[in-house]
């Protein structure tokens, strides 16, 4: 039990995907001007970070190590990936409009986020269990999620500030963003 | 023959300063952000991902009037993918530190902006030459906006550059620089100065161009 709590809370916090591991910098500063949109984008990510983990894990250890196949890892994942946002998309219009109407804008966007990607084949090269892997993927999906919430906060402050010409735009969000990477330095200690 | 040479050489220098794919253009952040605690490490990155951009577009220009229009995104992902995994086995087999010390980010590569909007916006609409001539370009400016990002976080937060140690900054480097904190710093510097330096406006959010996304994130969030 301690142990998974350990990887839930070091995928959220300690190793934030976003702010210490710098995968899904895109919708980080893309989608992350308004708070219902980052709340949905977060929502988004971490659905789809759990489902491409219990998917693509089976591929793995099922059908590609038995077969000698491991090197064909990225093909195959990035691939599932695509096919399961397109999946879900899917379903969620025929199944659930109201979700849809809700989420549906995001799903598109996950296909490349490497934040995505990046947590499953983690999931793999750290040689964690299937139950393991969900339980990161979760974090990591939170974390995400943690971060694109914490941020839009910063950035609504940032739009009234008064900020010279150069750095109106991506410099002055970038160096918010690493103030805030700053404030995350703080829970490094938490598991020592 | 002369007009077509010249265009070539258009292809092979834009890439590199006017429209820079980092740094003008904002494409492909990830890496730029990740991998750049070094110098070396940012060269090296900037080098597998002009072989895969080179690799991609050549093919992808190539098959462009085989490959139906509805199934091009799939199509160009497992390309690129293809090219990703033969790259890490090069560096894996002729350059084992380097693959150990890009790590995750080399198969990270796959979804790097920079290559599939060059194969959405570029290759899928031009000649193979000229595709491999904007790879080269758009290439070599990334590995120049990497080594560049890679110098400073080197020189200012470990006090090395390339194996050589800097006589003051090594006793007292400023170790914010090579965490993550530092990277975002350093970029939002760097783009700053660009910025101030370029005549032309450059643009103001995250660039959406070539984005296998940009429609659905035009139309739902707030990516502009």
């Amino acid at each position: 039990m301690k142990a998974i709590m350990v990887i839930l809370l070091s995928a959220m916090l300690t190793d934030n995907f976003v702010l210490s591991k710098f995968m899904g910098i895109c919708p980080f500063l893309g989608v992350s001007k308004k708070l219902d949109s980052a709340t949905g984008m977060g929502i988004a990510v971490t659905f789809v970070m759990i489902c491409a983990t219990v998917v693509t894990y089976p591929i793995h250890h099922g059908i590609l190590v038995p077969n000698g196949l491991e090197y064909f890892d990225t093909v195959v994942f990035i691939l599932v990936i695509a096919l399961f946002v397109q999946l879900v998309e899917n379903f969620l219009k025929k199944c659930v409009p109201s979700l849809y109407s809700s989420l549906g804008v995001y799903l598109p966007l996950i296909t490349t986020n490497c934040a995505v990607l990046g947590v499953t084949v983690l999931n793999i090269d750290n040689g964690l269990s299937f139950g393991q892997s969900i339980v990161n993927a979760l974090g990591g999906g939170l974390g995400f999620m943690i971060a694109l919430v914490i941020f839009s906060g910063v950035r609504k402050k940032l739009e009234y500030a008064d900020i010279p010409e150069t750095f109106k735009g991506v410099p002055a969000t970038l160096i918010a963003a690493s103030i805030v990477s700053v404030s995350f330095m703080g829970f490094s200690g938490l598991f020592n | 023959m002369a007009e077509n040479k010249n265009s070539l050489v258009k292809e092979l220098t834009k890439g590199i300063i006017k429209e820079n794919p980092t740094l003008v253009m904002l494409l492909g952040m990830c890496p730029t952000l990740a991998v750049t605690t070094q110098a070396m490490n940012g060269i090296g990155m900037g080098l597998a991902t002009t072989f895969v951009l080179l690799g991609s577009n050549i093919v992808i220009s190539a098959l462009r009037k085989v490959i139906p229009d509805k199934v091009r995104i799939p199509a160009f992902i497992v390309i690129i993918a293809s090219f990703v995994t033969l790259i890490g086995f090069l560096l894996e087999g002729f350059v084992p530190a380097l693959y150990d010390s890009l790590g995750i980010y080399l198969t990270l590569i796959t979804v790097n902006c920079i290559i599939f909007g060059r194969a959405e916006m570029f290759a899928s609409k031009n000649g193979v030459i000229a595709s491999a001539f904007d790879a080269i370009g758009m290439g070599i400016g990334f590995t120049i906006a990497l080594f560049l990002m890679g110098s400073i976080r080197e020189i200012i937060g470990a006090g090395q550059w390339m194996g050589m140690t800097i006589p003051v900054l090594h006793d007292d480097p400023m170790l914010l620089f090579i965490m993550p904190a530092g990277g975002f710093f350093t970029l939002g510097m760097i783009i700053a100065a660009v910025n101030k330096l370029s005549k032309k406006k450059p643009p103001k959010e995250i660039s959406c161009e070539g984005c296998p996304n940009a429609e659905a994130c035009g139309k739902g969030g707030d990516c502009q």
